[in-house]
């Protein structure tokens, strides 16, 4: 199916520098390609979300207003302009967007793309047109496993340590686990983490038997079959990589069959359904957020910054998603201001950006982020899971359990699978 | 000991509810040859529609068990509005054009109305389950079913048998077989043909719309939802034979048990399962089940 593409606004510099007031009235600002889904049924869970996350640093950045090591205007003093692409229509739209920000739009880097797909088909095409691109959300390990990059970064973590750490809080709040059943959705993001999850989890507790894998067609919607195979089969521990609308549909439907008060659920992606009142999250749901960010995100300054300022703008709290993106943001902010201070104070050209990032140490609202693997060029960090229990009619997390990087992680040089199948040493 | 039973109830569940999202399309085909691929559009609409009202109504605390009216309003309003803008605004224009060209046209009805939706009620999902649950539920051993599903059950019998009944013994039901049967001859023997045409359009665009409505407190009401509803619709009146209402029954209930038997016995082959019953079926019935022979008129 295809879609129009929707290239929404651009912010433009003379605006910003209102706002700023520090940089240059005839300044050429960084122009910055961001492409997250606007339309379809990923917009409302992820791009939305990402698209608020990107818009508030923005504006933020461009007045001086984020907190150090991010107070200066922009990217090293020069402001940001923004164009906002569609992440919708299929891989070979997306190519062709993204052909068309490099050689009519002009960006000079591109930050975005949350389908594996899409990662995966960008990635050769920013080499071939030596353009710096940060993806801020895909999750397959393979961009940096299965090839090696010059132009691509990913400044947040891989899907691997998600189901990793999934595993391991599945063992550690169950250790008496004899049993487990899986309901993902049946393409690339849910085959892989089921991969990952039942590997781990095979890793950990060998005598542990599957009941029944389901795998629904994306965006089949009813789930009412799986609810009850997975039910008569009666597993421990249940895990799904599900997420937005499949997601809603499957905890609306299973909530009044009482599969998840029955069988303790494990949500990867759970986090971003907790801002909806609307959806009871049952007690015992075991909830992950890809990683340290949106409620599990660590208390800190720059933490306190990016929620107080996400709520002014968009009036609501900010999704995983959101943090998602401005980690990239600002982990490429850092990069550049590195390569322009390395540079003398110049503005640095692409190469220098790239050589400042490889192997970069930056903070972000979700806490500390290193570019540890991929030659430097995929970001490690912390995974977290909590179980949720409704508290005067409010969502609370209790059993909050942090695994560090270095456990979930694959090290360097090493393909996740292969990790997961020789035991997960380091 | 549960999977048997839970096979065959999942089964009959899912194809009530397939047969709802696939008779207003058989009866459009049947009657006007046209393969409306904005069905799924509708069925979006229907949803939505729904969520609106049923949203507003459970957030001003009103008595909830009036929400179920209001879903059937919402389809049957969405479909009315719908199908008569549709009919008469585009389709209308274009019946003396290829099939071929109907179905495109549909197809552009579908890519617009699927940004209509965006445009009116954005891109973040609605979710409404207050009804899904409010009926309780019925339990074999440890499954529990929400009774809501007899909803959807009771609705696809009683728009099944009532197209019947009103295909069999009214008159107006009598003069419409007489349109199916031969559009040019129904037009020499006096019969408005273009204002049966509309009725059934509209008709086929509330049962798309209901379809969704009813669906509605089950899911999550995002866009592209009926892109999956209009791909499964086709599987179910291809199976049966195009414009068959009883071939539309059969290719219901064979998808919905086989998709339900593979799910609890063989996961691993669901997604495969539907399309390979389709494909054995065409290969020994290459027009459906249910499809009448047509007579050369050349």
């Amino acid at each position: 199916m295809s879609y129009q593409i929707k290239i929404v606004s651009a912010a433009v510099a003379t605006a910003l520098l209102a706002l700023g007031g520090t940089a240059q009235a005839d300044e050429k600002p960084v122009k910055v390609g961001i492409v997250t889904f606007m339309s379809g049924a990923a917009a409302g869970p992820f791009g939305v979300p990402a698209r608020h996350g990107a818009e508030v640093l923005l504006e933020e950045l461009n007045a001086g207003k984020v907190p150090a090591p991010y107070d200066s205007v922009g990217f090293g003093g020069t402001p940001l302009e923004f164009v906002y692409i569609d992440e919708s229509g299929g891989t070979s739209q997306q190519v062709t967007e993204f052909r068309n920000m490099v050689d009519r739009a002009g960006v000079d880097m591109v930050i975005g793309y949350t389908s594996s797909g899409n990662c995966l088909a960008i990635a050769p095409v920013a080499e071939e047109l030596k353009t710096l691109t940060m993806f801020y959300d895909c999750g397959t390990p393979r961009i940096f496993e299965d090839d090696e990059h010059h132009y691509v970064f990913r400044p947040v973590a891989h899907g691997t340590m998600d189901n990793v750490g999934a595993a391991m809080y599945a063992v550690d709040q169950k250790p008496d686990m004899k049993t487990y059943a899986g309901i993902n959705q049946n393409y690339a993001w849910g085959q892989d983490s089921w991969r990952d999850f039942e590997g781990a989890l095979k890793q950990l507790k060998p005598d542990v038997k599957l009941t029944t894998s389901q795998m629904p067609k994306l965006g089949a919607g009813q789930y009412n079959a799986e609810i009850s195979a997975i039910m008569a089969s009666n597993p421990d521990i249940l895990h799904s990589s599900f997420y937005g609308g499949d997601l809603e549909g499957l905890i609306v439907q299973a909530q009044p069959r009482g599969m998840m008060e029955h069988v303790p659920t494990i949500l990867t992606t759970g986090e971003t359904i907790t801002h909806d009142n609307k959806i009871k999250i049952p007690d015992g749901t075991i909830i992950g957020a890809r990683g340290p960010h949106g409620v599990f995100a660590p208390d800190s300054e720059l933490n306190t910054w990016f929620r107080n300022a996400y709520q002014d703008q968009i009036k609501g709290d900010p999704w995983y998603p959101s943090y998602k993106m401005a980690q990239t943001i600002l982990g490429t902010k850092a990069a550049y201001e590195k390569a322009k201070a390395d540079n003398g104070g110049q503005a640095p050209n692409t190469e220098q950006i790239i050589a400042a990032f490889e192997g970069l140490t930056f903070v972000a609202p979700s806490g500390e982020v290193k570019m540890a693997l991929g030659n430097g060029h995929q970001a490690v960090q912390e995974v977290v899971y909590g179980t949720a229990r409704n508290v005067d009619g409010k969502l609370t997390f209790e059993n909050v359990k942090r695994y560090p990087s270095e456990v979930v992680t694959p090290p360097e040089g090493v393909k996740s699978e292969d990790w997961i199948k020789n035991g997960m040493k380091h | 000991m549960l999977m048997l039973p839970a096979a065959i109830i999942d089964g009959i569940m899912y194809a009530a509810w397939l047969f709802l999202v696939a008779v207003g399309l058989t009866l459009i085909y049947g009657v006007m040859k046209i393969l409306n691929l904005a069905h799924g559009a509708f069925y979006t609409l229907g949803a939505y529609v729904a969520a609106t009202f049923v949203g507003f109504w459970l957030a001003g605390d009103y008595n909830p068990y009036y929400s179920y009216l209001l879903l059937l309003l919402a389809g049957v309003i969405g479909g009315l509005v719908l199908g008569v803008l549709v009919e008469r605004g585009i389709l209308r224009r274009f019946y003396k054009e290829d099939q071929v060209v109907l179905l495109l046209v549909t197809y552009a009805i579908f890519l617009i109305l699927e940004d209509v939706v965006k445009m009116i009620w954005g891109v973040e999902p609605y979710v409404i389950s207050q009804p899904y649950g409010l009926l309780g539920s019925f339990n074999i051993g440890l499954l529990y079913y929400p009774n809501y599903n007899f909803v959807i059950l009771g609705a696809a019998i009683l728009s099944g048998v009532g197209l019947a009944l009103f295909l069999k013994l009214t008159r107006p039901g009598k003069l419409l077989r007489v349109v199916i049967h031969d559009r040019e001859i129904s037009m020499a023997l006096g019969i408005n043909v273009q204002r049966y045409f509309l009725v059934t359009f509209v008709a086929g665009s509330i049962l798309a719309a209901l379809g969704g409505a009813l669906t509605a407190p089950t899911i999550s009401v995002a866009p592209e939802i009926g892109v999956e509803v209009i791909v499964l619709a086709f599987a179910v009146i291809v199976i049966g034979g195009l414009g068959s209402l009883p071939g539309a029954a059969l290719g219901a209930l064979i998808v919905g048990l086989v998709r339900s038997f593979a799910v609890h016995y063989f996961p691993e082959v669901e997604l495969f399962s539907i399309y390979a019953v389709m494909a054995v079926v065409l290969i020994v019935r290459p027009m459906g089940l249910f499809a009448a022979a047509e007579p050369r008129k050349i």
